[in-house]
């Protein structure tokens, strides 16, 4: 009798437009993966039937996501709150279980083999735990997230899945963790840290673009020319002076040795070589120190193939595309793992530029929605774990659409609930169902 | 606390909209305003095939097909396809072992990857097309492949019709504006270069949709780019086929050429050269091999001499020393020269075979005799001619007749390489004498024939044309008409059927000439040779030529009254003309005009080609090079018994290198010293480990 009052009270609660919004992005996606494999004279039923195709097992993912979702729907809210924190120690222990259990597929270490051709990525999972663990944590009453205390906690629980994934070579997932100081900015975090971030990728860029002296004397120029502007300040307090020079030569041996430093030995060498082939430049990779371990390798060609395929595959669709499977480019199979972190170069080849700006706007329109869903919540708990999931959503549109479009390196992380994948899609389900499951109580004052 | 951030939410959006505004730019960018990307996409995966036609079929005056195509069958392989095949069956089937098998199949992947079809054996025979069709499905992979190749049924002909060949980039450097492609073929010789656009028809182009291997994946759009292919239109000459053939049985042990031209329009009945080659060898999978060994024989079977052999014509020149003369009115049939078996008028004497008084009383009379003296005096008088101011201005209007009759000038058959021969200009002479110092006693010899005066055979039956027809020829040719002619194929054809009137003789006189050349087959030097049932008219000739014996000329027209059939030829270095070229002539006339040969010119066909007249500086030639090759060959038997010797005793004695090319069979006796697995070649072991790796990429 509860539980049915309880389901009726959540289904008029519910937020249709995301869910209408979430199933018309899973058809898609499986559209998509259909168009992917297409071939003429392909017997559809039969391999619908059959489950061997990707499109056919990505449809029996969604029918598991709609029960898993109805699972979330009709559990209680209060269920989160009170497991977040054991979630997200679950989720660590599982990470730090990959180094033992773990397979080695695709060469990252961090599978966990469950039996059945079917293996589990906890940094994927930790994603939901790690976004109700931090509402967990910021929605305490004792938190006060102005403090540099609170703020170094609330990122250090983000961290935490980030380093052990790097430890695990899943460099594109440990990125999506970063998504979360988008969050943090939303609860204060100081608007500094935002401008700093925003200020060294800007440097990053420019050292990669620009010869290291042209951009030396560039810098040189823009502190020579503030300490100009501010010759009067200057005068009345010496102490500026010294911040501007600080930050010059902060700046300069960004540009001189860290980053520099940061391709050489932090990241491999086929990494490196993305970045640079990104904005046009060849990486040298005798330079690379993990290059130089594995002699037995050859040195690597400039690796753009995928993203110059990639390129001309949305490139020819143009204004109107080609129309649903009449793609060249992906009938032909041109753009690698076009089912997964490319699924987006079909849909601009298919429907072109209209197709593609549409599509956008559906994102878009979720995005929006969630933030306007985030902000209407009494809870600090639920806000936050919104916030979380719209950055990880948009983290994760923005970095797979660049990749394909040539505005970012090419970093394996799919596009939410259209690529190809099971725990990906059963991720995202979970994470926009559970905020769909707190918002239908958003009356309550969740802790 | 939530108010207290909230402005933070709308600088939250603000990011959001930048950050897809900035994705929506790059895409108006990639997708609107970038049109390379719709070239490198065709480019990618757009595959153009060309689709050939058959080529036209060339057919002779009877509507025999004598140049068609046949289907032959290449075997194809695609070699990933054929993991898991019974090899050693497979490699029976051919006839092949299994190392052989393997080595193929490498070839194949390195030519054109694992999977796409290679050729694994080109042309197969007949027999192995029918082993292999029936068995063919239980091997996965392999697939028979038709192929359009040229065939000639009656063996014959093949420096008329020619051959065809892959376009190297000479030829696509000189034609870039005609379509042709790296590997089409294309005319090289004969018919089927003059024609060459006739023949080919009309490419058609199937675009298909490739994958990124190049594997086809079906007719883009649905093929609504695609051009047909129109097949080659046929041509129909004027050839007798079975003319042709006894032309070339009768020269058979010879070296020279025959023509024979219809002379009411030109068309050229039979056109043989020999030595000659069987055409047939020059299609197929030999092509390559024969073709170098007809190119390096000395006797030159390539070589076309109908249209491309430059002989001295000797006394067939003289009925046309007299036409000149008649048409300048130098003379009149009634002219006479008192010979009395030399011409003394220029100081040294020029030998004549007749000493009989009156046997140049009258022009036929010379032409029956075939006076030497009577032309040389009618030559001297033509250039002496007193209406020109000197005798070079003379020789000059003299060489413009031979000019208009079709001599020292290109004629114009549709056939490639065709020479002018000579009729030498007054230039040479000036460099030969010095200076315009010459006269007609210089060069009295060009009257009977011979000095620097040379023809081809075309041309020499040309001259019986003009005088078969009394004053005029159509160009020789020897296609008649195409399929399906359009107004275009007046560049073709047009030419061939325009009149060349070049004397204005009256008939009667004609007659006279006509007469004097009929006197030669009745009592003259063609006296013996007869055209059962036709009179017809002939000349002799022996030209005198600075290679050898004289060459043996014989130019002939037949019947004297309607003439069908005229008919030039040339044995090189054999003697007289009435008797090693004159049977030649007589023989096809009577088989083309009267359809058939008596039981005694059939045995007169077989005893005359058995004869063999080639000279012996060739045949020495051709005995070096067989000795040389008994010689060779000896040697390698001889290596061979040594080292048939050598290896049983010789174990110890252990190569070091190993070469999978050029020893694929041998037997790995020698584990020890090459310890890495040698009957699987080194590539293919890397190529299945490279394909492993791939498919572990990706789980």
């Amino acid at each position: 009798m509860s539980i049915q009052h309880n389901s009726m009270r959540v289904s008029q609660k519910t937020d249709t437009l995301i869910i209408w919004l979430y199933a018309i992005l899973v058809t898609i996606g499986i559209c998509c993966i259909f168009m992917v494999e297409y071939k003429p004279g392909m017997n559809v039923m039969q391999n619908i039937l059959g489950g061997t195709t990707n499109f056919s097992k990505q449809t029996l993912f969604a029918g598991v996501c709609v029960i898993v979702a109805t699972f979330i729907m009709l559990s209680d809210s209060k269920l989160f709150t009170a497991f977040a924190n054991l979630f997200y120690a679950f989720g660590i222990v599982l990470m730090l279980a990959t180094f033992v259990l773990g397979k080695n597929i695709n060469g990252s270490k961090s599978w966990i083999p469950l039996g059945g051709g079917f293996n589990l990525q906890p940094a994927e999972l930790c994603k939901i735990f790690v976004s109700l663990a931090l509402a967990k944590y910021l929605s305490r009453q004792e938190t006060d997230f102005s403090k540099l205390k609170s703020q170094i906690i609330g990122a250090a629980i983000a961290m935490v899945p980030a380093i052990l994934s790097i430890a695990q070579q899943e460099t594109g997932l440990a990125l999506v963790y970063s998504a979360f100081f988008i969050v943090m900015y939303r609860e204060g975090l100081p608007s500094t840290i935002l401008i700093t971030g925003i200020s060294v990728i800007i440097l990053v860029v420019a050292t990669l673009l620009l010869e290291p002296n042209t951009l030396a004397i560039i810098l040189t120029l823009i502190a020579a020319i503030i300490i100009f502007i501010l010759r009067r300040q200057i005068k009345r307090q010496k102490n500026i002076l010294t911040i501007i020079v600080t930050l010059w030569l902060v700046c300069v041996s960004i540009q001189r040795f860290a980053v520099p430093y940061f391709f050489d030995n932090v990241l491999k060498c086929y990494q490196s070589t993305r970045v640079y082939s990104m904005v046009g430049k060849d990486y040298d990779c005798t330079k690379n120190k993990h290059a130089s371990n594995n002699t037995s390798k050859a040195v690597r060609k400039p690796d753009d193939y995928n993203v110059r395929q990639s390129k001309i595959a949305i490139g020819s669709g143009g204004v109107i595309g080609k129309g649903y499977l009449k793609g060249t480019q992906t009938r032909g199979k041109y753009v690698p793992e076009q089912s997964t972190d490319f699924i987006f170069t079909s849909i601009g080849e298919a429907f072109g530029f209209v197709g593609s700006f549409i599509f956008l706007l559906l994102y878009l329109l979720l995005l929006l929605r969630i933030i306007r869903l985030a902000e209407r919540q009494r809870s600090t708990f639920s806000r936050v774990y919104a916030y979380s999931v719209v950055s990880i959503l948009f983290f994760h549109i923005t970095v797979n659409i660049c990749m394909t479009i040539g505005l970012f390196p090419i970093i394996g992380i799919p596009l939410p609930l259209i690529s190809y994948g099971g725990s990906s899609l059963l991720t995202f389900t979970i994470l926009i169902f559970i905020m769909l499951r707190l918002d239908a109580d958003r009356q309550m004052v969740l802790r | 606390m939530s108010t207290y951030n909230q402005s933070r939410s709308r600088v939250i959006q603000i990011i959001f909209l930048l950050v897809f505004a900035t994705i929506i730019g790059q895409l108006i960018n990639l997708q609107i305003f970038s049109s390379k990307y719709r070239i490198m996409a065709d480019n990618n995966a757009i595959y153009r095939k060309v689709i050939y036609p058959d080529r036209g079929i060339i057919y002779d005056i009877k509507k025999r097909a004598i140049l068609e195509n046949t289907i032959m069958f290449d075997l194809m392989v695609i070699p990933s396809d054929t993991k898991g095949i019974d090899k050693v069956a497979f490699s029976n089937l051919l006839g092949i072992d299994t190392v052989e098998y393997r080595k193929r199949i490498t070839t194949a992947i390195i030519k054109n990857t694992s999977v796409k079809a290679s050729v694994f054996e080109a042309l197969l025979t007949p027999e192995m097309y029918a082993r292999l069709n029936e068995n063919i499905y239980k091997f996965p992979g392999f697939m028979l492949q038709e192929r359009s190749i040229r065939s000639y049924p009656y063996n014959t002909a093949a420096a008329i019709l020619g051959y065809i060949g892959e376009v190297d980039t000479s030829f696509l450097r000189k034609y870039k504006d005609e379509g042709y492609e790296m590997g089409d073929y294309t005319g090289l010789n004969g018919l089927e270069r003059t024609y060459e656009k006739v023949l080919m028809g009309q490419r058609g182009i199937k675009r298909f949709i490739r994958d990124n291997k190049g594997r086809l994946q079906g007719s883009f759009e649905k093929g609504l780019f695609d051009t047909v292919a129109i097949a080659g239109r046929n041509l129909y000459t004027s050839i007798d086929i079975e003319v042709q053939q006894l032309a070339e049985k009768l020269l058979q042990n010879k070296i020279g050429s025959a023509v024979a031209i219809n002379p009411k329009t030109g068309s050229i009945i039979a056109m043989a050269t020999s030595p000659s080659y069987n055409p047939n060898s020059l299609t197929g999978s030999t092509r390559r091999k024969n073709f170098g060994k007809l190119l390096l024989d000395t006797a030159r079977p390539l070589l076309n001499r109908a249209i491309k052999g430059q002989y001295p014509p000797g006394s067939t020149f003289k009925p046309l020393g007299g036409l000149v003369a008649l048409d300048e009115n130098i003379i009149t049939p009634n002219y006479g020269f008192p010979c009395g078996g030399a011409y003394y008028n220029c100081g040294k004497a020029v030998r004549c075979t007749h000493s009989g008084g009156g046997h140049a009383s009258n022009l036929r009379n010379a032409i029956a005799y075939s006076c030497n003296s009577y032309f040389v005096q009618v030559f001297r008088m033509a250039v002496d001619n007193p209406l020109y101011a000197n005798p070079q201005k003379g020789y000059l209007k003299w060489k413009e007749y031979m000019n208009n009759f079709g001599m020292g000038v290109k004629l114009g058959i549709d056939l490639p390489g065709e020479v002018k021969a000579s009729i030498p200009d007054t230039n040479r002479y000036n460099k030969d004498f010095g200076g315009p110092r010459w006269n007609s006693c210089n060069i009295l010899t060009l009257g009977i024939g011979q000095d620097r005066m040379t023809a081809t055979p075309l041309q020499l039956s040309n001259l019986m044309c003009i005088i078969a027809n009394k004053g005029y020829y159509y160009t020789p040719h020897l296609v008649d008409s195409l399929e399906n002619e359009t107004i275009d194929d007046t560049v073709y054809l047009s030419k061939y059927r325009t009149k060349h009137l070049v004397t204005h003789i009256a008939d009667s006189i004609y007659s006279i000439i006509q007469d004097g050349m009929e006197d030669v087959t009745i009592f003259g030097t063609a006296g013996r040779l007869k055209v059962p049932g036709h009179k017809y008219c002939a000349k002799t000739g022996t030209a005198q030529n600075p290679h050898g014996n004289d060459h043996a000329v014989f130019t002939a027209f037949a019947p004297k009254e309607n003439p069908r059939i005229a008919v030039a030829v040339v044995v090189e270095n054999s003697g007289y003309g009435g008797t090693w070229a004159g049977p030649v002539a007589t023989l096809l006339m009577e088989k083309y005009l009267n359809d058939t040969l008596t039981v005694e010119s059939e045995k007169r066909v077989e005893t005359f080609s058995k004869i063999d007249l080639i000279p012996k500086e060739i045949k020495r030639w051709y005995h070096r090079k067989d000795s040389i090759r008994v010689a060779k060959e000896k040697e390698k038997e001889k290596e061979m018994e040594q080292r048939e010797d050598i290896t049983p005793d010789s174990t110890t004695n252990i190569k070091n290198t190993f070469d999978p090319e050029a020893e694929p069979n041998r037997k790995e006796n020698d584990k020890n010293n090459n310890p890495s697995t040698l009957d699987q070649p080194p590539l293919l072991l890397h190529n299945t480990e490279k394909k492993k790796k791939k498919d572990s990429i990706k789980p």
